[in-house]
């Protein structure tokens, strides 16, 4: 605001560029993890784009995984018995050695490097040490851990052609699709009946006048108090006496009744529209139903954007609620999927990981693009106003 | 009762009959029906049995609820300044007028709507202590002392902190907040003060801060609110940091927040009794806590309408 020296400013400047960075920084190694082969995304220290690797062997051109770096003169052997294939010191192996044949030779500097998809199934994969320029490296992004990433949060493995199909089993053939459809019914489901009840009821509070009205709206006010975990164990009581457990109905269903904080804020905006409105559609015989919906809804564009755009973002981000009401992994929304996906996989593919992540964040951000306006609004509004 | 009248009632009825619904099966039975609970004896496979008071005591000697209590306290206490500090930080140098602000904005506030599962998986592959990105970058810095940075959530003091971290990268939202506050208070406060020649300091202790304090009070007690109830970041990262063995709060109790010990308490030990009287203790503790700032800001802070 103030007019500031040159000093300042760039002050102002270098700790933004650098701030930005470091909010920055999480995200961007978060796609570039996902584009990895995994064994690049444990290397030491990190590397911040994903490399192939080819090398001419044998007279074909491979895509191989550079193993390690040659640090001594080495040899490379061969087990004889089992075609296994290592690294050894010079001097270390005797020519003698009968069960170890020495088949190369590698200086410092060198790279020993294994053949990344073998071509027969079951087949050992070729291992040689090369000099770093019969090595050729570039940029290449893994998409294809996204499909993979996707296919392995399945909970049972996936049918291999020539081994004949197992039992179906919907609990464990549940995966990426039947996670993505559940979110997305409790999304959509849950939005419609939060912008719906809520207008309903805010209008009841804002634009009619009732006995006992501004009783009802102070006790809905001090329910916002109510901490979820209060209410977490009896919720869990109703929904179960409901038969809802082990369905998606918990984690929508409710919003079809209001919320304290939306009809607070949608009362907020129909106070803010003109009385002269509805007393102008009552002379003219209009019922209250017919100002609602006719009148004051279509005014009120901008609060349902808010309230529609928040409800999707507690409903996609939601743990807590899948987490205590959702006992069926075909129910799973994709929140609880990826942590109960994490937690099996024990965390080692971090590619898959970040790649399944990548796709759970995606909706949101375009979201954010393309409604920005809506979100910067209604964050200004929710926190102004309380 | 006249007939408009009687229309009248019922017409606000109709229009708020599904909030009386929602209200009541959703909130009002669930709070009675938690604080009976809190003086049974109660799994939800069996009717409760009213034990009076016996939770409420077993609780005050019960050490695990000490621990979860203490752990909840500090998290909040680190965690809710330096939100409001970053939050209020990020929005400031965006107020000072200048260019790319959109791209600035968009930059500290994305992080904030990024689901919190996905977020709690990206910052466990940060936190790694092999292969994470943060020790790496912290590694050279360590080395100067001839130290090593910290397993961060493999270890039991800096588990917390981790978490910490973690919020503070989603401080976009309290920011953009701010941002709208700052952008409210009126420019001949400023031009005024720059007239008497106030400098910078003392122009945002006398005139920034006053005009935006109600905007900070809302932040302050809606972090205060968050930061007591964290429950998501801490379950994925503790599950994670155990190897998927059950044990939540790892490693060592040390991320064994409230609301963690409330739903491993209910719904794996299935003493739903006793983790009502957690979670009215609970509550009492948020309400007494936010009525005591509400009191502080009856004094401090300023209203201007």
């Amino acid at each position: 605001m103030p007019k500031a020296n040159p000093a300042a400013r760039f002050a102002v400047y270098a700790l933004l560029v650098g701030l930005g960075g470091l909010f920055g920084v999480p995200l961007l190694w978060l796609l570039v993890t996902s584009l990895k082969p995994v064994e690049q995304t444990m290397s030491n220290p990190p590397t911040w784009l994903p490399y192939a690797h080819y090398s001419e062997i044998g007279g074909k051109r491979v895509d191989v995984v550079l193993d390690a770096r040659v640090t001594e003169p080495s040899v490379l052997v061969e087990d004889v018995a089992t075609g296994r294939r290592d690294l050894r010191p010079v001097g270390s192996v005797a020519a003698d050695n009968p069960t170890l044949r020495v088949v190369g030779m590698a200086e410092p500097g060198w790279w020993l490097v294994t053949e990344r998809n073998p071509a027969a199934v079951g087949s050992r994969p070729i291992r040689e040490v090369l000099p770093p320029e019969a090595i050729e490296s570039r940029v290449q992004f893994r998409w294809q851990n996204y499909p993979e990433a996707l296919a392995a949060m399945r909970g049972s493995p996936p049918d291999v052609p020539g081994v004949p199909p197992r039992k179906p089993n919907p609990e464990q053939d549940a995966g990426f699709p039947q996670f993505f459809l559940n979110t997305v019914i409790v999304c959509v489901l849950g939005v419609i009946g939060a912008v719906l009840s809520n207008a309903l009821v805010a209008y009841g509070f804002a634009r009619l006048r009732w006995p006992g009205r501004d009783v009802f709206f102070a006790i809905t006010l001090a329910t916002m108090m109510v901490p979820f975990p209060v209410l977490m164990v009896p919720l869990y009581g109703v929904f179960k006496n409901l038969g809802w457990i082990g369905t998606l109905l918990p984690l929508w269903a409710p919003a079809w009744f209001g919320g304290a904080f939306n009809i607070f804020l949608m009362r907020q905006f129909f106070r803010t529209i003109p009385e002269e409105l509805s007393e102008a559609a009552r002379i003219d015989g209009a019922s209250e139903w017919r100002i609602f919906w006719t009148v004051i809804l279509p005014l009120s564009k901008p609060v349902l954007a808010v309230v529609a755009l928040f409800h999707f973002l507690f409903a996609w981000n939601d743990f807590l609620g899948p987490l205590l009401f959702l006992t069926r992994r075909q129910t799973y929304t994709l929140a609880l999927a990826l942590q109960q996906y994490q937690s099996q996989q024990g965390g080692v593919q971090w590619h898959y990981l970040m790649a399944a992540s990548a796709v759970v964040i995606l909706p949101v951000i375009v979201l954010f693009f393309l409604a920005q306006k809506t979100f910067v609004q209604g964050i200004a509004t929710t926190g102004s106003k309380g | 009762m006249k007939s408009a009248a009687r229309r009248r009632v019922l017409a606000g009825l109709g229009f708020t009959s599904p909030w009386i619904i929602g209200l009541a099966t959703f909130t009002l039975y669930p709070v009675l029906a938690s604080l009976y609970f809190s003086f049974c004896d109660y799994s939800i496979l069996q009717q409760p049995v009213w034990i009076g008071l016996e939770n409420y005591q077993r609780l005050a000697g019960d050490e695990v609820f000490w621990i979860a209590l203490r752990n909840t306290a500090v998290y909040a206490a680190l965690a809710v300044p330096l939100g409001v500090i970053a939050s209020l930080g990020l929005a400031l140098l965006l107020n000072c007028n200048v260019r790319g602000l959109p791209i600035f904005r968009t930059l500290f506030y994305l992080p904030s709507i990024v689901p919190v599962v996905a977020s709690s998986m990206l910052w466990l592959w940060i936190f790694n202590g092999e292969y994470g990105l943060l020790n790496a970058s912290l590694a050279p810095l360590f080395a100067l002392w001839g130290g090593a940075p910290p397993a961060w959530l493999g270890d039991p003091a800096w588990a917390k902190p981790a978490l910490v971290l973690m919020s503070l990268w989603g401080v976009g939202n309290s920011m953009v907040i701010y941002l709208a506050g700052l952008q409210d208070v009126p420019r001949e406060l400023y031009e005024s003060a720059e007239l008497d020649g106030v400098g910078v300091w003392r122009r945002f202790w006398h005139v920034t801060l006053p005009m935006i304090s109600p905007v900070v009070y809302f932040n302050f007690i809606m972090g205060f609110i968050g930061a007591m109830q964290i429950f998501t970041q801490a379950f994925i990262l503790s599950a994670a940091a155990n190897n998927g063995d059950g044990t939540l709060g790892s490693p060592a109790r040390s991320t064994l927040f409230y609301t963690i010990h409330l739903y491993s308490t209910a719904f794996q030990d299935l003493r739903m009794g006793y983790a009502s009287a957690m979670a009215w203790v609970f509550f009492l503790i948020i309400a007494g806590l936010t009525w005591a700032a509400n009191a502080v800001a009856e004094r401090r802070v300023h209203y201007s309408s």
